[in-house]
């Protein structure tokens, strides 16, 4: 059985900016794979989330799909963590709260510029759009907050190694960003 | 009339006619806020400025100060009042600082910052509100408001026209524009208007400014708000 802390990660309703994010720790990386092992993450290919310590979630809440999958993080993972502004607030995706699901489909996929063959999506294995896009807190319990579009790589270099350490993670001034 | 008065226990002077948040700032004791600013009449909506005088709750900014007052600011309960406040202002409104060209010097921001606000924590209105970029200078958008009053302050007092209004109580209260049409091209506002200058947020912005100082290099991405509002010329309250 190992030893190491795992982690899980995942992107709903985001860009993939915050994994982007982390992978800036560069060669961190190195030091942080001696004790940390990762679970289901766009770093590895499982699929679903096993018996985790720490789950960072990137993204809003858009779709069926990231309700399933949030709530499974939410189940597995000890300590969940919101990442980003998506996770926190909606973030851009959130911009389309305020048009129908209807019309937001109609202009993406029948009557934007430049669309050949105008049909809306309906394969059974499509997700259901929700009627909005919502923060992570409104579905899920979260334990902590991640603040930035995205947050910096030192933001997670502070934030996992505290953590990881046992202590209560505390971000300084300058490393805290909404934008 | 002046004197002094305490202020979490520090002794300060105060000067005739001054509010409680005035003694405050010219003592160099930053009092968390948002639509206080100096030089203009006090309107006590925000209610960040929330301290204890003599054991009772009420708005520093229209407070006023008096000899021997006993005032609690900095604890825990009004610090996380002020963070639950500022966190409906965001939840209420529509804020996504990435998409905002007042990003880093937003004073909502700044104070959210001060507050080690970190979470929005209530769940999202995301109200439906217009932008009106019908004017050929000055952008109006009603999604980052805040119902501060400043603009409709700075107009009406500082520049004589008029031009805001709040209409509507609780969560129907709006920003309008006195024009015939409501819009902003029809008002007589002016670019070298206060109002144009005042908003603590991006909801009035003049266009073809953004930008030019880039995000991370702006005013409480450098200085914690606590500081900046503490200068002498509260350059970063324009």
């Amino acid at each position: 059985m190992s030893a190491k802390i795992k982690i899980a990660t995942t992107s709903l309703a985001g860009c993939f900016g915050c994994h982007m994010s982390f992978l800036d720790i560069d060669e961190r990386i190195t030091e942080l794979a001696e004790v940390v092992e990762f679970d289901r993450s766009p770093l590895t290919d499982i699929e679903h989330c096993g018996p985790c310590d720490i789950g960072l979630i990137e993204g809003g809440v858009c779709n069926s799909e990231n309700v399933h999958v949030l709530r499974e993080f939410r189940k597995n993972c000890k300590t969940l963590v919101a990442v980003g502004a998506c996770a926190i607030n909606g973030g851009l995706p959130a911009l389309r709260n305020f048009v129908s699901v209807e019309e937001c489909l109609l202009e993406a996929y029948r009557d934007g510029i430049g669309i050949d063959n105008p049909q809306i999506p309906s394969d059974p294995e499509l997700p259901l759009l929700l009627d909005k896009v919502h923060p992570i807190h409104e579905i899920v319990k979260v334990d902590y907050f991640m603040p930035g579009c995205p947050p910096s790589a030192d933001v997670f270099w502070t934030f996992l190694s505290a953590l990881i350490a046992g202590r209560e993670p505390k971000l300084p001034y300058e490393l805290v960003h909404y934008d | 009339m002046s004197g002094t008065l305490t202020i979490d226990g520090k002794t300060i002077p105060f000067a005739a006619g001054q509010s409680v948040i005035e003694a405050a700032r010219c003592a160099g004791i930053y009092i968390p806020h948002l639509c206080h600013k100096p030089g203009y009449a006090p309107h006590g909506s925000c209610k960040l400025c929330t301290v204890f005088v003599n054991g009772r709750k009420t708005s520093a900014c229209t407070y006023p100060a008096a000899a021997d007052q006993n005032v609690v600011s900095d604890t825990p309960e009004l610090q996380q009042d002020r963070l639950r406040l500022t966190q409906m202002l965001f939840v209420e409104g529509n804020h996504f600082c990435p998409s905002c060209e007042k990003s880093g010097n937003c004073q909502l921001q700044g104070v959210a910052y001060h507050l080690r606000m970190l979470d929005n924590h209530y769940p999202h209105f995301y109200p439906q509100r217009q932008v009106d970029a019908s004017h050929p200078d000055i952008l109006l958008d009603h999604n980052r408001c805040i119902f501060c009053n400043l603009c409709v302050r700075a107009s009406r007092d500082h520049d004589g026209k008029n031009v805001f209004a709040i209409a509507g109580r609780g969560i129907n209260k709006r920003l309008i524009v006195n024009s015939a049409s409501g819009q902003l091209k029809d008002s007589d506002i002016s670019i070298d208007d206060q109002a144009t200058q005042v908003c603590p947020t991006g909801a009035i912005l003049v266009k073809r400014t953004g930008y030019q100082v880039p995000i991370g290099e702006r005013w409480y991405d450098r200085q914690p708000i606590s500081e900046l509002a503490l200068g002498k010329e509260d350059s970063h309250e324009r």
